[in-house]
């Protein structure tokens, strides 16, 4: 039925519900100065999974770890059954900082990076891969956008195009490290509506934010992290305010009406809702 | 008409005139490729400090008598890896570290050569200010050579360098491996200074490094195109360079260095107020 070396590898797929497993995971950069300790979590295929913590709680640092650009010291992490490392299958969008503005990249250059990984060496670019990258810029509002350089973009739309680039990557599992911080709300709303039809789809997305509310209402699961998992479920499990205040060592209030949760923070009554 | 056409065919008639064009084409084009990327990621002072480290490696070559383009090219492909495993250790601001380093490897092949000059007759200074006429055949080959090998690189990795360089982190997260590539371009830059500094001296490397990049840069709007434009504003300055040079016997590098300032004058008047300019300024090192 299936052909080639992809069958085995594709059996293994299914047999295994879990697109990502991390076990006793402790890891960090400087020796004796672990960011994670003990972090053990499993996703299974298609969530859509809300990775929740403080500013330095590790959250970008269990990313790489998933990535396998940060290899355990103790624990392992498995995805698709298989030891972390870079590979085309996980796309990830990384906080932006580490982008050169400068460089003479149009809306369309960029969404087709998403191609080199699965292209391999020397290799160029075809029409194929073309025609795949129109579709996902049109995919996300950018098809008019093309041919713009990457600099004249607002941030709003940057992300957009970074969104493209990971979806020309046809990858399985999505890594988005704060997508929608200095985001406009139409690009917040948008994000969140291409992540779910995406999880739907049978894909796998794992999201670092702060927008609580937004995790509490559309998140299939939702991780409390901080160095260590404070706890992991259903948004309706995990979001109670010992928990929450836990994970923030601050006073958040949670107001609950009907299905909806808004999250507010006590002090200085930052509201956020979704 | 045929006039101007003769003082063009003039000089070639001579071999050494002939070659000292080619080596100069070759390098103005050279220059200017792999010069893309040293003015995106502000490699400007990694290329200078790679020119003076390749000058202490002519000399030590002359003295211990083996091919000065070993010597350059030992010297700097070293000075490259070191720079590439300095800034991956120790991360930011390598700039006083590469000043320190490289000025005193320069001061030393400075003195050294003042110690050569007294046993031998080879005037080292043309490789301070640039001697194109000095070019030999066995220099040209070296020139081709390198030139080709730099050229067939940056073709054939073209996707992987522009993703490593442009978004180091998610190329890297793909799978691509970006730290081997980022060396690569520290390998490329070195070889290109070495096989510049007869034709346009120790100084003036960096200038042919920059200077038609970001002429390119500022009418360029995608990077092939900003490096097919460099590469003609490069070979270009470096052909008229070198007829001003041959005609009013003044040396090759500051003659080809003053026509690519020129260009780039000339454009950024065209473009200026058009944001490109504005952009370049901005670009941070």
């Amino acid at each position: 039925m299936q052909r080639g070396t992809a069958a085995p590898e594709r059996a293994a797929r299914a047999a295994t519900a879990l697109a990502i497993t991390v076990e006793g995971l402790t890891t960090g950069y400087r020796r004796g100065e672990p960011i994670l300790r003990g972090v053990s979590f499993a996703v299974e295929r298609g969530s859509l999974v809300g990775v929740l913590g403080p500013n330095g709680s590790g959250k970008s640092t269990l990313f790489r770890s998933l990535l396998g650009l940060l290899p355990p010291w103790q624990g392992h992490v498995l995805v698709e059954g298989k030891p972390a490392r870079p590979n085309p299958d996980i796309a990830y969008i990384p906080q932006r900082e580490t982008i050169d503005w400068d460089f003479p990249v149009t809306v369309l250059d960029v969404t087709l990076m998403g191609r080199y990984p699965r292209l391999g060496l020397f290799r160029r670019s075809g029409k194929a891969d073309r025609e795949l990258a129109l579709w996902v810029l049109e995919q996300v509002g950018m098809l008019a956008f093309r041919d713009r350089l990457i600099a004249e973009l607002s941030g709003g739309q940057r992300q957009r195009v970074f969104l493209a680039r990971a979806l020309a990557q046809e990858p399985e599992i999505f890594l988005l490290d704060e997508p929608v911080s200095g985001v406009d709300a139409p690009t917040q709303h948008f994000v969140f509506e291409l992540l779910e039809r995406l999880c739907r789809q049978g894909k796998t997305a794992l999201v670092a934010t702060h927008d609580l509310s937004c995790v509490a209402q559309r998140f299939d699961r939702v991780l409390l992290l901080n160095h260590e998992v404070i706890a992991y479920g259903p948004p309706q499990e995990v979001f109670t305010e010992t928990l929450l205040n836990r994970t923030f060592q601050s006073h958040l209030l949670l107001l609950r009406y009907g299905d909806r949760v808004i999250v507010v923070e006590s002090e200085d009554g930052d509201e956020r809702s979704c | 008409m045929s006039g101007v056409v003769d003082l063009l065919l003039e000089p070639l008639r001579y071999g050494f005139l002939l070659r000292a064009l080619v080596a100069a084409v070759l390098v103005g084009t050279l220059c200017a490729l792999v010069g893309s990327y040293v003015v995106l990621k502000g490699l400007a002072f990694i290329g200078d400090a790679l020119a003076h480290v390749a000058f202490t490696g002519i000399v030590v070559a002359f003295l211990a008598g083996f091919s000065f383009y070993l010597g350059a090219l030992a010297a700097a492909v070293a000075a490259g890896l070191g720079i590439g495993w300095v800034t991956r250790r120790v991360g930011l601001s390598t700039d006083t570290a590469i000043g320190i380093v490289f000025s005193g490897l320069f001061a030393l092949g400075v003195v050294l050569m003042a110690i050569g000059i007294r046993t031998y007759t080879v005037d080292l200074f043309s490789y301070v200010f640039g001697d194109i006429l000095a070019v030999r055949s066995r220099d040209l080959l070296a020139i081709g050579l390198a030139g080709a090998v730099v050229l067939v690189t940056m073709l054939l990795l073209y996707k992987e360098l522009l993703f490593a360089h442009f978004d180091p982190v998610v190329a890297e997260a793909a799978g691509l491996p970006v730290g081997a590539l980022q060396l690569l371009l520290l390998l490329l830059l070195s070889v290109t200074v070495v096989v510049s500094v007869q034709a346009v001296g120790v100084v003036l490397v960096l200038a042919m490094l920059v200077t038609p990049a970001a002429t390119a840069a500022l009418v360029a709007r995608r990077m092939p195109s900003m490096m097919a434009l460099g590469v003609v504003f490069g070979a270009v300055a470096a052909a008229v360079g070198f007829y001003l040079s041959y005609y009013l016997s003044v040396p090759s590098g500051g003659a080809i260095v003053l026509v690519a300032t020129l260009f780039f004058a000339l454009v950024a008047g065209v473009v200026r107020g058009r944001g490109a300019w504005r952009r370049l300024m901005a670009a941070r090192s």
